[in-house]
């Protein structure tokens, strides 16, 4: 190369004024693109299909969530953990939940735990079948993704019975469910277990052994694991380089230490890695659903919250005819209860890493501040400064196999 | 008896051999039954609308079977999830890029009104940039909702005048936002 | 390998540093400390490559806004010894109005982004960064929204009459 490579250091739109005898291409990728799934912008500089250096620009759906939550009171913050990271919204929900109950320093009943669990390896699932159904699709198979797909409608239908909604849930409030699972769920639930494994199976023979997925994804952005704990990585794709660092085993929660599940590693940290880390993941996620729904038959039925009336909002109905519920309604709503001034943090293992919300509370209605740690916005961070020398077809597959999810990178 | 529901056909004169209707109502028809889908899925209502798009809801019964990624091959814009400002001038761009006749569908709360986000840095509505033609409510509307507005937005397309994207009102319609029409 | 525990952590901090880190207390479980802001990016390479403290992880870094006191601004990190599932939250307080502190760069790549977003929102410089600029609002916004004197909703809306929302 004769000239010297130009940094880019705009984020707008660079727009065709190169000149033609130079050698270096400026493209912009996204921010509306059909092959970045979601508002990511790169421009890049390209020579030939390669790219020589490039600038991430995010923000695009930037929404204030922190600034929102420091006026919201604590039970409206869940809707907004929902549109976090929307592929796994009940992971989300729980761990905001668990947060709040670790500062207010709430006992969980065993059996909301194990329906926590439940709930929260579901999305793990759906998120998977997200992401690497996709990947297929962006590598050229689309079938694959079209077999999973129903199955993750399926998933949608057990979440709709369990709360009524599809996609951003809502699931649970501080101090456990808003209502038990209903018999349809718990029916719903083993059905999914029984049906999943076959068609996950199924979608493994199309890709694991296949020779154009193995040579599109195989050492392709490999990573090495000082890089990745370099950037922070978590998650999957920190997994895949072989660290084997997951929230669930290091810093159990709601009562993952009794579960038997292993964590699985990859060697290379390639795409094609990544790809089986989630996969496996998906197959310990059934297990820990079927001994979840296990333990809950030994525990006493027909318990969904803890028993800490001045923290869990009272069902409705008891609000209009019981005057003791009126009164802890009335205190929840308006704030004023009694809650230590504190910080905490608190992870959990989201479907793309670690998610850490820090709080800070001084005892007021809302929280005097509170800081999400997203692992898609930490994670995508190290993608233009490792797509340099890539080809523009690898570096896709690459940002699909991040899975970024637009909602959690940019709050 | 053959399972393919045929567009019904619009009022007019018939006879042995013939049959006529305006040219309007003819032109309204195939408009309406082949309306090219431009997703512009910035966040959750993207992911309902790639369920749409699947095989238990399949959009492509009504018509919209090939989601169009180059907006000048598109004819409605479905516009999904929040748009921040930051979005907003590619929006208007990718919807000035689109050739006549467009039509613009608003998914969802934040498309629609900004939704909960009622914050310094989201757009309170896509209609402050570009005319919208149909609102889907919800957070994010369930695939029924979606398939709803697009079919609420084929009436729209089946009445439509083939004039009117002549008329002064509509020049002046996209003047108020700003927008300069190829032809005037 | 002794388990880490909090006394061993601040006694070995402050073996090294002496004055220049002092215990916040432990809030959860979670040892808090805070440190001088001219120390804060020893602090950070000694717990990263210590022997027996390994704190190779960067979690967060982030930033909070106390109007009221003195030093306004207070930055805090996050770190994490994944061996031993142990964190440290360590805090840097700065005066304001145009706050600065060291950027962490130089220790963990990760810290680029991170501190960007802070700087975005509180405007926090980080002396040394790379690649200093907004990351997730518009270039043009002129002020920091994640200051507590900044308004939740645009102050500019027009379509918004008090009168409906009872204020």
């Amino acid at each position: 190369m004769s000239k010297p490579i130009t940094k880019i250091t705009s984020n707008k739109p660079v727009f065709f004024d190169n000149d033609p005898q130079e050698e270096l291409i400026t493209l912009n990728i996204g921010p509306t693109h059909p092959a970045t799934h979601g508002v990511f912008q790169n421009v890049v500089q390209i020579d030939g299909e390669r790219i020589v250096s490039g600038v991430s620009t995010i923000g695009y759906i930037h929404r204030a969530f922190e600034k929102i939550a420091e006026h919201r009171p604590f039970y409206q913050i869940t809707p907004l953990t929902d549109r976090l990271n929307y592929c796994s919204s009940p992971i989300n929900n729980m761990g905001w939940h668990m947060t709040v109950e670790k500062l207010l320093n709430i006992e969980i009943p065993k059996r909301v735990q194990y329906m926590r669990v439940i709930v929260m390896e579901l999305a793990r699932i759906a998120d998977h079948i997200i992401c690497n159904g996709i990947l297929g699709v962006d590598t050229g198979a689309f079938s694959g993704f079209l077999y999973v797909m129903q199955e993750r409608e399926f998933i949608y239908e057990i979440f709709e019975e369990i709360c009524g909604a599809r996609l951003t849930t809502n699931i649970g409030r501080i101090g456990g469910f808003e209502r038990d699972f209903n018999e349809v769920a718990f029916r719903k639930i083993e059905e999914f277990t029984k049906r999943f494994p076959p068609v996950l199976k199924e979608f493994e023979e199309l890709f694991v052994r296949n020779r154009i997925f193995i040579e599109r994804t195989s050492g392709v952005a490999a990573v090495t694991p000082e890089e990745a704990l370099s950037y922070s990585w978590s998650g999957p794709i920190l997994r895949a380089t072989g660290v084997d660092y997951d929230v669930r085993a290091v810093a159990p929660y709601c009562s993952y230490e009794e579960f038997d599940f292993e964590v699985p590693v990859g060697t290379n940290g390639d795409v094609y890695d990544r790809f089986l880390v989630r996969n496996e993941e998906m197959w310990q996620s059934l297990r820990i659903i079927e001994q979840a729904l296990e333990k809950i038959k030994k525990e006493p039925a027909g318990v969904f919250h803890a028993d800490v009336p001045e923290f869990y909002l009272p069902p409705k109905e008891q609000v209009y005819t019981n005057m003791e519920a009126l009164i802890y309604h009335f205190k929840i709503v308006m704030g004023e209860w009694e809650t230590p001034q504190s910080e905490v943090y608190h992870a959990v293992e989201g479907a793309n890493g670690e998610l850490g919300f820090y709080l800070i509370h001084d005892g007021g209605r809302s929280p005097y501040r509170l800081h999400f740690r997203r692992p898609s916005f930490v994670n995508y961070q190290m993608f233009a400064p490792m797509s340099s020398g890539m080809l523009i077809s690898d570096a896709i597959i690459n940002m699909s196999s991040l899975n970024v999810i637009a909602g959690e990178l940019d709050a | 008896m053959s399972k393919v529901t045929l567009a019904e056909a619009p009022p007019g004169v018939e006879g042995a051999g013939f049959f006529a209707t305006s040219l309007d109502k003819a032109i309204g028809l195939a408009r309406a039954n082949s309306l090219w889908p431009l997703p512009f899925a910035t966040s959750c209502c993207g992911i309902e609308f790639m369920a749409t798009m699947g095989s238990t809801y399949d959009l492509a019964r009504f018509g919209a079977e090939r989601p169009s990624f180059s907006p000048r091959q598109a004819d409605m814009l479905l516009v999904m999830g929040t748009i921040a400002k930051k979005m907003a001038p590619v929006l208007k761009q990718v919807y000035v890029q689109m050739a006549e006749p467009r039509w613009v569908i608003a998914v969802g709360a934040c498309a629609s009104s900004g939704g909960i986000f009622d914050t310094y840095s989201v757009l309170q509505g896509i209609d402050e940039i570009i005319p919208v033609d149909v609102y889907v409510p919800g957070c994010p509307p369930r695939p029924e909702a979606i398939l709803d507005g697009v079919l609420r937005l084929q009436e729209i397309v089946k009445n439509e005048s083939l004039n009117r994207r002549n008329t002064p009102e509509y020049k002046a319609l996209l003047e108020k936002y700003g927008i300069v029409t190829e032809n005037g | 390998m002794d388990k880490l525990d909090n006394q061993l952590i601040l006694s070995s901090l402050q073996e090294k540093f002496g004055q220049s880190v002092k215990p916040l207390g432990e809030p959860h479980g979670l040892l808090t400390v805070e440190v001088d802001k001219e120390a804060i990016i020893e602090v950070l390479s000694f717990v990263k490559d210590d022997e027996t403290l390994r704190f190779n992880f960067l979690t967060d870094i982030t930033a909070v806004h106390y109007p009221k006191q003195e030093r306004e601004f207070c930055v805090v990190y996050h770190v994490h010894n994944m061996l031993q599932n142990v964190r440290l939250r360590l805090k840097v307080f700065l005066q304001g109005p145009e706050p600065s502190v060291a950027s962490a760069t130089s220790v963990w790549n990760g810290a680029n982004w991170m501190e960007r977003e802070t700087y975005d929102f509180f405007g926090v410089v980080f002396e040394g960064h790379p690649d200093l600029r907004r990351i997730l609002n518009m270039d043009e916004l002129e002020v920091f929204p994640m200051r507590k004197e900044y308004p939740l909703e645009d102050p500019n809306r027009v379509d918004k009459k008090d009168f409906y929302f009872g204020r």
